[in-house]
């Protein structure tokens, strides 16, 4: 039964990466169980100053999900370099997915540059896709130009691979997913966040002081599948999907859909457990569907 | 933190709305001022709820049903299981050194004093414990606080019962510390009219409650603090009001 995968050139012990901004820069988990048994995971996303993020409330519940709003709150680039990662290293020995946002090119280039530096970090996933801050975020990732904009600034500070992830909250994901392509990233990640919101009938006003935020859980399964086999249809570079996966089966549904590994986000939330709960059922699941090498089922429902 | 699968023993409406449960099973060690996050069937979020008591393998919690969540809780019955992330946030600090300290709790803010008083009274401490309802038939744990040999007063604020008022018109006036858990207007009341140090534990919309999504954040003179982790309990000296 081989598990193992290959990222953008780094083999993966198996496909199961927390998603950032649920797994914090990994110390709360490590406490719980030895996350070396991930294939990586994906740090908060962090940005060049120090983010204290958006108003409370910042969360709120719906069916099969719930809305974030937090605005990427980090302790800055800096402090993630002299603080985060030497917690870390005592913890985690693989190399970790560096997420990455900012509200300007400049911005995304900077921290990038400063990150490649880093011996512990193997990829950079780059976020442009924020649905939670005004004037940078997602404003990137809603046109292919843009995208392709900071793809390029980024690729030409760092020679770790490049992961673009995308928002689901466009028209059309494969004309921004191929612009990335051919502006030089190595991989594709989706999807963040769908817009939503909810209103309190008591108080008659938004949950989230912020109004709208960013919707993830189960519900959104079936949108992210969509989404990750249309974009794993139209590019050739390696696609890491996610939204709303809670259990074996879902990681290999969304490799079936063409992803190379699996993303597992709001599940950790409401179970600490829920990546280590997974990476343990996977060689069951796979024999259950008659799998034995976890990288021959990737794509095979675009094929 | 520790995931438990607890037991239900008792499920007992104590006062309009308000529910005592006592789960049996191994929640770990759990200190006054903490809370569990209790799983609760076909709803996405765990809800938070503050420890009441802990002792011979027993965890007592006392809500008030104000949601959907806290609805399905009070339906369930002795026997059925709830699984329980146990051992969240800080608590309250009981190596302040004081000698008369004042625990003051408003509605269901009053649940996590009762194991704080407990804690406090076995170290020897002369407290005093200030009880604050809306009206008589809401009051409940006033025996309990008496029982723990502590100095209870309580309020109402319509006067059917007590001293007619808040918390905050019955404050006992030697007291050289201050604990509180309530509504925020009752804490910021607080805040202004104690000149004694002190500390308060504090509610916000949590998205795992232990600290790894950052949806409870709050801004403190020492930076920002999750309501999860380094609270809920924060020391008044550290507010920004």
């Amino acid at each position: 039964m081989n598990t193992s995968v290959d990222l953008c050139g780094i083999t993966l012990d198996n496909p199961v990466i927390p998603a950032s901004g649920t797994f914090g820069y990994g110390c709360e988990f490590a406490e719980l169980y030895d996350i070396n048994i991930l294939g990586t995971f994906s740090f908060k996303g962090t940005t060049r100053e120090p983010r204290f993020g958006n108003p409370t409330p910042r969360i709120a519940e719906c069916t099969a999900g719930m809305i974030n709003a937090v605005g990427l709150q980090n302790p800055g680039v800096e402090k993630v370099i002299t603080e985060e990662l030497p917690k870390l290293k005592k913890v985690f020995h693989k190399p970790v997915m560096a997420n990455v946002s900012g509200f300007s090119v400049e911005d995304y280039a900077h921290t990038c540059a400063l990150l490649d530096k880093q011996e512990q970090v193997g990829w950079l996933e780059v976020n442009v896709s924020c649905p939670n801050v005004h004037g940078g975020g997602m404003s990137f990732g809603t046109s292919p130009e843009a995208a392709a904009e900071v793809t390029r600034a980024v690729k030409a500070v760092t020679k770790k691979p490049v992961i673009i992830k995308l928002s689901p909250n466009v028209t059309d994901i494969v004309s921004i997913a191929k612009a990335c392509e051919e502006a030089g990233a190595d991989g594709i990640s989706l999807i963040n966040t769908l817009l939503g919101m909810r209103i309190d009938l008591k108080t008659k006003r938004p949950v989230i002081a912020n109004t709208m935020g960013g919707f993830s859980g189960p519900a959104i399964f079936p949108i992210a599948l969509r989404m990750v086999y249309q974009t794993a249809k139209a590019v050739g570079i390696p696609v890491v999907g996610m939204g709303g996966v809670n259990n074996a089966e879902d990681v290999i549904e969304m490799m079936l859909a063409g992803a190379s590994a699996v993303q597992v986000g709001a599940a950790n939330l409401v179970d600490p457990f829920a990546c280590k709960r997974i990476v343990e059922a996977l060689p069951e699941a796979m024999e259950k569907y008659g799998i034995s090498d976890l990288r021959s089922v990737i794509g095979a429902a675009v094929r | 933190m520790k995931q438990a699968l607890l037991t239900i023993e008792e499920n007992a409406l104590i006062a309009p709305s308000v529910f005592r449960m006592r789960l049996s099973g191994d929640a770990g060690e759990l200190r006054p001022g903490q809370f569990v996050n209790i799983r609760i069937d076909g709803l996405f979020l765990r809800r938070p709820i503050s420890v009441c008591d802990h002792e011979d393998g027993v965890l007592t919690i006392i809500y008030k049903v104000v949601g959907k969540g806290t609805e399905a809780l009070s339906r369930m019955g002795r026997g059925e299981k709830l699984d329980v992330l146990c051992g969240l946030g800080n608590g309250y600090d009981l190596t302040v050194p004081c000698s008369r300290p004042m625990l003051i709790g408003g509605g269901v803010g009053v649940p996590p004093l009762y194991y704080l008083a407990k804690a406090l009274t076995a170290a020897g401490k002369d407290v005093s414990v200030v009880l604050g309802f809306n009206r008589a038939e809401e009051i409940f744990y006033e025996d309990e606080f008496k029982a723990l040999g502590a100095k209870v007063a309580v309020t109402t604020a319509d006067g059917s019962y007590g001293i007619r008022g808040f918390v905050t018109d019955a404050l006992p006036e030697n007291a050289d510390y201050f604990y509180a858990c309530g509504p925020e207007p009752m804490l910021k009341t607080l805040y202004k009219r104690t000149a004694v140090p002190g500390e308060m534990s504090f509610e916000e919309r949590m998205g795992c409650g232990f600290g790894a999504c950052m949806g409870c954040s709050c801004k403190t003179i020492t930076g920002s603090k999750r309501i999860c982790k380094e609270g809920p309990v924060l020391k008044k000296e550290e507010l920004l009001w």
